[in-house]
């Protein structure tokens, strides 16, 4: 008897745990009925909506605002303000901070002449605010000009149901191990013959029980190229409801305000799915891989034939000043990475430099091709995947372009072992 | 929907506790329950009778007769095949003069059936019974949900790795622990040698043990308690599993062993352990043999689940060590120190046939 009365009590736990997808099942009837508004006519004026990221340094904030004629430049646009005592980037009594239009896309969430405009933030005397790493990047950039620094962002993200648990795994618990052995069908020489190899099905998988949440993936792709976002490509990670868009290659400051865009972009293509997008390097501890946003960067004189000398130089000066860098690799002087640098899962660990051609599990990684071809770039691995890409691109251009005192990097990462 | 049908609910609590609404058992009239292996070498089978009084020995109790073709072990002409009861134990759940009696199965020519291995045992343990064989085996096995699932695991998926899990206490570190509570009483109350039980390393394994019997005892006890076991987790809509390395457990979880401790008399006296030794190196000379014997299908079972990883040796190796839960056979620490006691074999796979592996180390160290 008691069996069956399991029964009703196991219906009533499901369906409370089927919140979340009735939750979602909500949300996309939603999006259906909102686009019968969104079709409308608009009267000949404009919504812009300005997007700013808040006192976390990774966390992002936006609100509209309407205009009588389409913008075609940021400078079109007029400063704005909005309460930073909400935002932690004021307190008291002075509370207002300004947004000042820097970048600006077309919204894909509006159809039509609406726009998206990155703004950066300044307090009250016209200063950049604590997260605002823009202004000294901007800087940085426009002193290496001629040396042409170009990026490639790979971002790593996770996708999380409402429950904060990855999207797609079973609840309270883990889906298959993201790494195993098979039986070695390809041997790399006749030398060595190993029996068995490592295999990861999730990475660049394709099926139901491999990847979860495609079609974020794929929403967003599509946004960010209708965006005007130099969106280069897509791939599903390691851990399942991992995923990878990499920007670029973006010329100085385009590759900051790209990512910041482009990291809004998913923020709010996950919010119409009804699913969260964690930026966290290690939002799962054990056997899991972490989140990154390895950068890859060259200039001029290492792009063209036989710029490798630079390239080997460049990564000469990165293993000076390898803790210094660590505390711009994060929003957190490196604590974040210290979770995600361990140097398991394809990476080194937080306090070695280290690189190699071909090497995953260096902190800078020389691509084969590009030493082959004895010119071309370099992948800095260690940037954590909520990293501010400001600070980023800055911190490679003064190690690596500048000299003197216009090198010098102010924060040093203090281990916390 | 249909996933619910198959979760048992958990915690598992007490199930009806009386079944029989009231009725107490009969006064006079014995139920004996029959209980015999069937074709399959690991499978038990059951059917109860009612006789007017409760036999006095063994002997005594009736031979009765079954559908062979039905257990795997006869074909549709010549279908019957007789139980003859071996063993005589309380029954724990009818009560009264009730009985449980383990059988082994003969043909028609009164020849024990291929997987009958108790009357060979039988034969074993009297030549060697002046050596005092004695024997305690430890029984692994996993819970399974209805749906064939590991019990406590969430579906379609894995829980946090193992570590936390042995000996363990807690709604997140071991499920079912009704059912191996419920069944230690029960192997109590059937008069069984059951030395005590431990939660596993795999979330959702267990183990007891039965010991120390004597020579044939060994197997009987072991088939009871697991009959027990069976039984037990059936009232709680709960499958147990013998299977020494279950599909969803390949990768980073333990398997289910039986391991077999072994000692005769001289063994356990003071100086017993050149004894030990030197029975490690005749098993070491009939180990390939061995293996062949140490599951119910050819050693075919364990091969799955001997990978020398989790705490298991490797199938093609014989070894033997101090101590060493990596070997082949392992001479624990306390007996190293005081220079006898006994050996355990680490190789049998869960779903051993205890009269099979009792009688192949016994005919090993002491009649070869």
């Amino acid at each position: 008897m008691d069996r069956w009365r399991g029964f009703e009590e196991d219906y009533n736990q499901m369906m409370a745990h089927s919140s979340l997808k009735r939750k979602y099942e909500k949300i996309s009837s939603v999006n259906s009925i909102l686009d019968k508004y969104r079709h409308l006519d608009q009267s000949g004026l404009v919504q812009v909506k300005y997007v700013w990221i808040d006192g976390t340094g990774e966390f992002l904030r936006c609100k509209s605002k309407t205009f009588d004629f389409e913008p075609t430049s940021p400078d079109q646009l007029p400063i704005w303000n909005f309460d930073g005592t909400s935002t932690g980037q004021a307190i008291g009594d002075q509370s207002d901070v300004f947004i000042r239009p820097v970048a600006l896309y077309r919204d894909p969430f509006r159809p039509g002449p609406n726009k998206l405009v990155l703004c950066e933030t300044l307090d009250r005397n016209y200063d950049p605010t604590p997260t605002n790493n823009r202004k000294k990047c901007l800087e940085v950039m426009e002193k290496a000009k001629e040396q042409v620094p170009w990026f490639g962002l790979e971002q790593e993200y996770t996708l999380l149901d409402l429950d904060k648990h990855p999207y797609g795994w079973p609840k309270l618990g883990y889906p298959a191990p993201q790494e195993h052995k098979i039986r070695a069908t390809v041997s790399d020489s006749p030398k060595k013959h190993p029996s068995q190899i490592v295999i990861r099905p999730y990475y660049c998988g394709v099926g139901a029980d491999k990847v979860y949440g495609r079609e974020i993936v794929e929403a967003h792709y599509r946004a960010c190229m209708y965006a005007g976002i130099r969106i280069s490509g897509t791939n599903a990670e390691t851990m399942p409801a991992q995923w990878e868009f990499q920007i670029g290659p973006c010329e100085g400051i385009e590759a900051g305000d790209q990512l910041v865009m482009a990291r809004f972009i998913l923020h709010r293509v996950c919010e119409d799915f009804g699913v969260v997008c964690t930026l966290d390097p290690k939002p799962i501890l054990g056997d899991w891989n972490g989140a990154g946003c390895h950068c890859n960067f060259s200039t001029k004189g290492m792009r063209e034939s036989g710029g490798y000398p630079e390239i080997e130089t460049a990564v000469r000066k990165l293993s000076e000043v390898h803790h210094q860098h660590i505390a711009y690799y994060d929003p957190h002087g490196g604590r974040d990475n210290e979770r995600r640098l361990t140097g398991a899962h394809e990476t080194e660990t937080i306090d070695a430099f280290s690189y190699g051609v071909a090497n995953r599990s260096c902190s800078v990684r020389i691509p084969k091709q590009v030493f082959d071809d004895q010119c071309g770039y370099f992948e800095d691995r260690r940037p954590s995947s909520n990293c501010d890409p400001y600070n980023v691109t800055a911190a490679l251009v003064k190690t690596c372009c500048l000299k003197g005192d216009e090198r010098k990097l102010s924060l040093t990462y203090v281990p916390n072992f | 929907m249909s996933q619910s049908a198959f979760n048992v609910h958990l915690p598992l609590g007490t199930p009806t506790v009386d079944q029989f609404l009231g009725i107490p058992p009969h006064p006079t009239k014995c139920q004996a329950t029959y209980i015999w292996i069937d074709g399959t070498g690991e499978n038990l089978r059951n059917k109860t009778r009612t006789l007017n009084t409760r036999p006095v020995k063994v002997e005594d109790y009736p031979i009765w007769n079954y559908d062979g073709s039905s257990c795997g072990q006869a074909q549709g002409r010549d279908s019957d095949r007789y139980l003859k009861p071996a063993a005589v134990f309380p029954d724990p759940f009818l009560g009264g003069h009730n009985v449980l009696l383990l059988c082994d199965t003969y043909d028609h020519l009164m020849k024990p059936t291929a997987t009958n291995h108790r009357a060979k045992c039988k034969e074993i343990m009297d030549k060697a019974a002046a050596h005092k064989p004695m024997f305690g085996m430890e029984q692994e096995y996993l819970m399974l949900d209805r749906d064939g699932y590991p019990l406590g695991w969430p579906k379609n998926g894995y829980p946090a790795p193992q570590g936390p899990y042995y000996c363990g206490v807690g709604a997140n570190k071991v499920v079912g622990r009704e059912i191996i509570e419920t069944h230690y009483r029960a192997c109590l109350a059937a008069g069984l040698e059951i030395a005590g039980t431990n939660a596993e390393v795999t979330p959702g394994q267990w183990e007891f043990q039965i010991g120390v019997c004597e020579g044939i005892a060994m197997g009987d006890q072991l088939w009871i308690a697991r009959f027990l076991l069976h039984r037990v987790a059936e009232q709680f809509g709960v499958i147990i599993s013998l299977d020494p390395k279950p599909q969803v457990t390949i990768g980073d979880w333990n398997g289910a062993g039986c391991h077999t401790n072994f000692s005769t008399e001289t063994m356990r006296k003071p100086g017993g352990i050149a004894a030990i030794n030197a029975a490690c190196e005749k098993l070491s000379k009939t180990h390939k043999e061995d293996m062949k014997l140490y599951d119910p299908n050819g050693g075919r079972d364990n091969l799955r689940r001997l990978t020398g990883r989790h705490e298991t040796s490797s199938v093609d190796l014989f070894t033997y060590g101090v101590a060493n839960r990596g070997c082949s056979v392992r001479i624990p620490r306390q007996v190293h120190a005081d220079q006898m006691g006994y050996l355990e074999d680490r190789r049998p796979s869960s779903n051993v046939d205890p009269y099979v592996v009792t009688a192949s180390i016994t005919r090993s160290t002491l009649l070869m």
